[in-house]
């Protein structure tokens, strides 16, 4: 199974898990509907695209309504934490969480005790919290943009709001920041760095340099990143090598936002409509 | 308030105390947001910061704040009910600065303002805000649900729903856009 961990923007959404179906632009699951437009909800749904290519099954996802406030995010790392032994994920995908040390660890220590280790992948919130716990080698994928690289490279930042003079971070920047990163112990053995030019980095080595087709408007569409990460944790679980499932979820993502012909107005919905074609035209 | 007894520097301390600064720690994020709106509106000058290692939970802020001006500050919020949990003093090196500088890029008829690790997106001309990314802290998204559509000349403002960094990020972003293209 592909697991996949968030939140929903939704303050009374509270916590459900299962297999979603996705079903124009709304993912639907226990009679809960929610609508695709950014965050975690736009990872499951790029997931589910990409996986109808790969004639694989849906994702089993947890979900819960968390607005900022943490208590949602505190109720998801405390049922993880209680039940993941129950599941046998072969990858699994941690998203958007409230940043939380101790919540990250007991999930962690969950993790641990599994008979068979998943695949390990973790973007947005809980990539800050494992970061921040000093568990980044515990995963197996980051998928950083640029501004969170220079978070993962800076060994006393908790958070990418802080800086120490290189958190707005330029593409010039990025490969002194990924050695950075590995240095203090920071990233996993695989990163995907987002950006101009995505990178495919395995032990702080860049293994591959994807930035074609570039269109410079994705950056302003909100879940570029979400979508990118929910492809290649299919992929992964499809069975694709690390290494590979990233060079196809680069390609793919930059390809489904060039078939949508976007505008900085472009909302993700519209772009997440092309992975299938993106997918196939890759694969074929 | 016990631990106003901090205040008590011992007379060879007294040199430093110039270059110490107070930093005000609180129960969560969103406390610390609403503090600094009220003490800001009152004309103290304060600002949000990051707290050192010892103290930290995770996604945190804390308020710095002029020690000089510690027991004030501390009697005002008593009275607009946002009390800090506790006070400590910090030299300046050992406190995490947040981001103070933008990133702009144009596209022609849209403009994106990036803050740390947010991004707002606006329409030059009608100056509807098009699209909200980055961040991983669960008020993004949320927040960006609620932006999107919203005109920069509205007086809504992300700060008053922000709950964590990411959010505040957000509101920073936004208030570069604003100074940006409302000031004409």
């Amino acid at each position: 199974m592909l697991g996949i961990v968030g939140i929903i923007p939704d303050e009374k959404f509270s916590l459900v898990y299962g297999t979603p179906i996705l079903e124009k632009n709304f993912l639907t699951i226990e009679h809960r509907k929610i609508p695709v437009e950014r965050g975690t909800a736009t990872l499951i749904a790029s997931a589910i695209k990409t996986l109808e290519v790969l004639n694989k099954p849906n994702p089993f996802v947890f979900l819960v309504g968390d607005i900022g406030k943490g208590k949602g995010s505190k109720e998801l790392y405390n049922f993880l934490a209680e039940n993941i032994h129950k599941y046998n994920f072969k990858v699994f995908t941690f998203h958007y969480i409230l940043p939380d040390i101790d919540g990250c660890l007991k999930v962690i220590l969950a993790i641990e005790k599994l008979p068979k280790k998943p695949f390990l992948i973790a973007d947005a919130g809980f990539m800050y919290a494992v970061k921040m716990a000093g568990y980044a080698h515990f995963f197996d994928l980051f998928t950083p943009d640029i501004g969170e690289l220079a978070f993962l490279a800076d060994e006393k930042a908790p958070h990418p709001f802080y800086t120490r003079g290189f958190l707005l971070a330029e593409e010039k920047d990025v490969e002194s920041l990924i050695t950075r990163a590995y240095e203090y112990k920071n990233a996993p053995p695989y990163l995907l760095v987002k950006g101009e030019k995505d990178r495919v980095v395995f032990n702080q080595k860049v293994l591959a340099t994807i930035e074609e087709p570039f269109i410079p408007e994705l950056e302003a569409i909100g879940g570029t990143g979400d979508t990118l990460t929910g492809i290649v944790s299919a992929l992964i679980y499809a069975g694709y090598p690390p290494e590979e499932a990233c060079v196809i979820a680069a390609k793919a993502n930059r390809l489904a936002g060039a078939l949508a012909s976007p505008s900085p107005a472009t909302q993700i919905s519209e772009i997440i409509n092309f992975i299938p074609e993106a997918i196939k035209t890759l694969l074929s | 308030m016990k631990w106003l007894n901090k205040f008590f520097i011992p007379k060879k301390e007294k040199k430093s105390e110039k270059s110490k600064l107070g930093l005000l720690l609180f129960e969560n994020t969103s406390e610390v947001i609403k503090a600094e709106k009220i003490l800001q509106k009152e004309g103290y000058k304060v600002k949000v910061v990051g707290p050192p290692p010892e103290v930290r939970k995770g996604c945190d802020l804390a308020i710095e704040v002029p020690i000089i001006e510690i027991t004030g500050i501390l009697n005002f919020l008593k009275t607009q009910g946002v009390e800090p949990l506790d006070f400590i003093s910090f030299s300046e090196d050992e406190i995490l600065k947040p981001v103070d500088l933008f990133q702009i890029k144009d596209f022609g008829d849209y403009l994106m303002v990036r803050a740390a690790n947010m991004k707002i997106t606006v329409d030059k001309k009608t100056l509807v805000i098009v699209n909200v990314s980055g961040g991983g802290c669960p008020d993004v998204p949320y927040l960006a649900s609620i932006l999107v559509g919203v005109n920069l000349n509205n007086t809504f403002s992300p700060k008053e729903l922000a709950h964590t960094l990411c959010g505040y990020a957000l509101h920073l972003a936004f208030q570069k856009a604003k100074e940006l293209l409302c000031s004409g």
